[in-house]
């Protein structure tokens, strides 16, 4: 028997000012698997993924983490959870008061009551997990797009998470930088054998990390499976996106 | 806006300041305590806002003894200037002025920090972390206005009483010692106290309105900008309505 999924998502609605966003999703996310979420701009992928660790709340559903089911926990309730589920940030949301030592520390610092030596050790391992080994002492609006990407996925496994969820972890990157964090993904999940759930719109991305995509589509999944699956589907919508062709009748302005 | 609807967003805004302000308390007095941070929001709204309290207080205190002599020349009311400068200045004028100039300097910094992390979601990365912003955003802020606002508001009693002194011996032909004394002769302890629970109560508006609007600012700079207006425009009203009540309920005090 396959071991229970580590989430488990059921009839999953959230609404916007009566808009629905997400109109009922359900799907599950297996333990050490890659699951992606693909979709156009501005669908509700970002929100389906703040969802699973609670940092919003469904307006219906259940959205169950190892067995809990997260939208009845208070925040405080829910520090457990995000102990074992990291997040990766758009744009990374380092803590620009702090440096890159300090904000991958951070969680450190804050629940693993640990010796100097062995905070700096830690630090530096994450550090070199992501290559940025000597960028200790800069601060966040001294690097890249994609230093700050990789400091954020530092501070994000600082704690040994079993999952991490990636909100467009590619987005506003070059393809050069793209690729390298696509494998850094691939690598620091696969290495730690983490669970990962990545909501992107880069194809090349989730090529090369994905075990199994879904395509969100107004407020519903069109398509869930492998990537032979999607490229063997007759949904159009789901063909055209994966070919990068603009939708049938849109209007190209 | 229809009147409704503003009146309805004015309550929403009042419950979710008045809840939040509660947790800030609550949150405040429950270890663990962010010590450093504290002390460094010390340093930074407070140390960092000594000049502009200085300046304020400073030439008050010149501007009340001046004014006080010139307008009522006849009364030989310059023999109690000290008394004038020294009373209006602890009980009313120290308190309101320090905390409506350093309260727009420390509430925009605060408010324009704080929504910059919102909408970077920075805020959210602390969520995302198992920790609690309010322990680590808005505790060490609102402690550090507590406690410098009155030390700063002393500190401008001071300076104000000083900014007379000048004026008592550069144009009024009294000697210090003579200035001093009627200072001290007239002043009481419940002068100063009083100035100082005012001061006391208006930090406590000044840091909850701050964070509060810096926390739940929606949208990009724009938001930014307009929480952190409305928070210099809130603080000082605030500051201005409250002072009525609290002059009055420290009078019955006595």
């Amino acid at each position: 028997m396959a071991a229970a999924p580590l989430f488990e998502i059921r009839g999953l609605v959230k609404r916007y000012e009566g808009r629905a966003v997400l109109a009922g999703l359900d799907f599950d996310v297996a333990r050490g698997e890659c699951f992606a979420i693909l979709g156009r701009s501005g669908c509700g992928k970002s929100v389906t993924l703040r969802q699973l660790v609670g940092l919003e709340r469904p307006d219906a559903g259940t959205v169950r983490f190892d067995g809990t089911d997260l939208t009845t926990l208070s925040e405080e309730e829910l520090y457990p959870v995000r102990r074992r589920v990291a997040m990766l940030f758009q744009r990374g949301a380092l803590f620009d008061s702090l440096d890159v030592f300090e904000n991958v520390a951070f969680p450190l610092r804050e629940h693993a009551r640990l010796a100097p030596d062995e905070l700096a050790r830690r630090v530096a391992e994450k550090l070199a997990l992501v290559h940025l080994t000597g960028s200790e002492e800069r601060l966040p609006a001294q690097l890249s797009g994609g230093m700050r990407k990789r400091v954020a996925l530092a501070r994000a496994i600082a704690l040994d998470p079993e999952a991490v969820l990636f909100d467009e972890p590619t987005t506003g990157l070059d393809p050069m930088t793209s690729a390298s964090i696509a494998r850094l993904i691939r690598d620091t999940t696969r290495q730690l054998g983490v669970t990962a759930v990545v909501v992107t719109h880069d194809l090349a991305l989730t090529r090369h990390v994905a075990d199994r995509i879904a395509f969100l589509d107004g407020g519903r999944f069109r398509f869930v499976g492998t990537w032979q699956e999607a490229e063997a589907t007759t949904d159009p919508l789901v063909g055209r996106f994966l070919a990068g062709q603009p939708e049938e009748g849109e209007d190209v302005v | 806006m229809s009147l409704p609807a503003r009146l309805r967003t004015a309550a929403r805004y009042t419950g979710g300041l008045t809840l939040f302000a509660g947790r800030a308390l609550r949150v405040l007095v429950t270890p663990p305590f962010e010590l450093r941070l504290g002390l460094l929001q010390m340093e930074r709204l407070g140390l960092g806002s000594f000049g502009v309290a200085s300046i304020t207080t400073l030439f008050t205190g010149m501007v009340l003894a001046l004014q006080t002599a010139y307008s009522l020349p006849g009364l030989g009311i310059k023999y109690y200037i000290g008394t004038v400068v020294a009373k209006s200045l602890t009980r009313e004028l120290g308190p309101v002025l320090v905390a409506l100039i350093v309260g727009g300097r420390v509430g925009a910094g605060i408010a324009a920090e704080l929504g910059s992390m919102q909408v970077t979601e920075q805020v959210d990365a602390l969520r995302s972390l198992a920790t609690d912003p309010v322990r680590k955003l808005v505790t060490p802020r609102l402690a550090a206005c507590l406690l410098m606002l009155p030390v700063l508001t002393l500190y401008g009693d001071l300076l104000g009483v000083f900014g007379g002194l000048l004026i008592a011996v550069g144009q009024l032909d009294l000697t210090a010692a003579f200035y001093l004394n009627d200072v001290t002769s007239s002043l009481l302890i419940g002068d100063v106290a009083s100035g100082l629970g005012k001061s006391f109560v208006f930090a406590f508006f000044i840091a909850t309105v701050a964070c509060y609007n810096g926390l739940t600012v929606r949208g990009g700079a724009d938001g930014v900008g307009r929480a952190t207006t409305a928070t210099v425009v809130t603080t000082a009203v605030l500051v201005l309505i409250s002072d009525f009540f609290l002059t009055k309920l420290f009078y019955l005090l006595g």
